[in-house]
């Protein structure tokens, strides 16, 4: 069962960055790609408690900002130590302008 | 009163898990997004450069050593070599560790490499380690990375100033991973998936340092361990002196970087020596600010910061005579003044660190 959640407007995210969304007590990450694509993922790192949101985007990376751990966010993958454990992604759509996060 | 107890295994690192200390959320000065996104930005230029400058100074000065090897004018040049080895090694191990020194990936990676075989310090075991120091720096029982320990043990610092403990140290711990063993403490921080990787690396450092002896006693000299791992030995002075400058004499188990850690200007060669991390505030703070950077942060928010020592020879002069107090009394610490513009140091910081100097 998908449950859409409009999670901020287009113009919210700026192209190659991230912004934090909170949603029923938990912390998403929201991006917007170099190529004006939007993505999802869980909001805090996997590997120690860190907002994603305090990170840096490079292309398709997000870097954490508490040991640089990177992870590919179209992807959730974990690029590498100290980050093992991959991402929770989300689907996003964008409608009129909105951004929304399938959070199911 | 009893002992501190460092280890990683016993009752303090416990203790800081429990009085949650342990991964607490640490104070930051307030810097706009946008400012930090600036900040962080990576580029590749700064540090090929420097690392052009490094690897070329360190083959020049290595040629010429050997060059004018057995002869005394030799010295000056091995010497020069060392301290690129055994001290810019440091510092390149650290930052491309960090991933933040170049903005491609491979160039980080091969730097972190090379300098993590030059420095003996096994780049897995190390990353992990170096990872736990900045999400618990300086908290007793989880930090790996305390270097003075209290009461101090100046002869441990002065042996260090030419490597000869941590070297002691870093080969019976390469030769324990070579054998594929993984210590207790090791596996406190390195992730089981991870532990093969540094069994792997140890065994190659093996066979690198197989072959020198080799090379040393076919050609019946010791130049061969001149150029590899000894200047491990004679050329670690500059990075002990300025690591030690980092964290020693201030306060512990506080989640303050200002409380315990310290900024040092300094001159230009040492700078370049130790990539910028005489900014260390501010480099604890956002450790995801590339070394490049670091003066222009510093600049930013040192109104939010202690005054930094004006010298290295500035913050001997602090910590120097705070050591020789902790001899008698290992509760004191040096507990430095903000200026009238920085947030107070928060009323929890003082209360997990009831001991402060006067
Ligand atoms: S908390 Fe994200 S890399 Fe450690």
């Amino acid at each position: 069962m998908s449950e859409w959640v409009d999670a901020c407007a287009v113009d919210d995210v700026e192209e190659e960055d991230l912004i934090r969304f909170d949603h029923d007590g938990k912390t998403f990450a929201i991006y917007r790609s170099p190529d004006d694509d939007f993505f999802a993922t869980d909001g805090i790192c996997t590997h120690e408690h860190a907002l994603l949101a305090d990170g840096l985007v490079m292309d398709y990376i997000i870097e954490c900002p508490k040991h640089n751990g990177r992870f590919d966010y179209r992807t959730g993958e974990a690029k590498g130590a100290p980050v093992c454990v991959n991402l929770k992604t989300y689907p996003v759509k964008v409608e009129d302008g909105r951004v929304f996060i399938d959070v199911a | 009163m009893a002992k501190r107890d460092y280890s990683l295994i016993g009752p303090n690192a416990s203790r800081a898990v429990e009085t949650g200390l342990a991964s607490a959320e640490w104070y930051h000065t307030d810097i706009s997004r946008k400012e930090m996104k600036a900040l962080m930005k990576r580029s590749d230029g700064p540090a090929i450069r420097d690392t052009i400058v490094w690897l070329g100074g360190m083959a020049a000065f290595a040629g010429a050593a050997a060059w004018l090897w057995p002869s005394l004018w030799s010295i000056p040049f091995f010497l020069a070599y060392g301290v690129l080895y055994g001290s810019a090694g440091d510092s390149r191990w650290h930052e491309c560790g960090h991933g933040t020194a170049f903005k491609t990936r491979w160039m980080n990676d091969a730097v972190y490499q090379i300098a993590s075989f030059t420095m003996m310090r096994n780049p897995v075991t190390w990353r992990w380690s170096h990872a736990r120091h900045h999400t618990d720096t300086i908290i007793v029982g989880r930090d790996p990375e305390i270097v003075v320990m209290r009461p101090p043990d100046l002869l441990r610092l002065a042996l260090n100033f030419f490597g000869i403990l941590d070297v002691w140290h870093a080969v019976i711990d390469m030769a324990r991973n070579a054998a594929g063993i993984i210590s207790a403490e090791e596996k406190t921080f390195v992730p089981e998936q991870e532990q093969p990787k540094a069994i792997f690396v140890a065994r190659i450092w093996v066979a690198i340092y197989a072959a020198t002896a080799a090379a040393a006693v076919y050609t019946g000299s010791i130049l061969p361990f001149l150029l590899i791992g000894g200047p491990r030995l004679y050329g670690a002075w500059h990075h002990v002196m300025t690591g030690l400058l980092q964290h020693g004499g201030l306060a512990e188990d506080v989640t303050d970087h200002r409380l315990n850690s310290r900024t040092v200007h300094m001159n230009p060669v040492s700078r370049f020596i130790y990539w910028n991390m005489n900014y260390h505030v501010e480099h604890h703070m956002f450790p995801m600010v590339p070394y490049h950077a670091l003066p222009k942060l510093h600049e930013m928010i040192k109104h939010d910061l202690p005054a930094p020592n004006t010298s290295i020879l500035d913050g001997y002069r602090e910590m120097f005579p705070a050591f020789l107090r902790q001899l008698r009394y290992e509760d004191y610490f040096i507990k430095r003044e903000l200026p009238p513009t920085a947030k107070p140091y928060r009323a929890e910081f003082h209360d997990v660190a009831p001991q402060a100097a006067e």
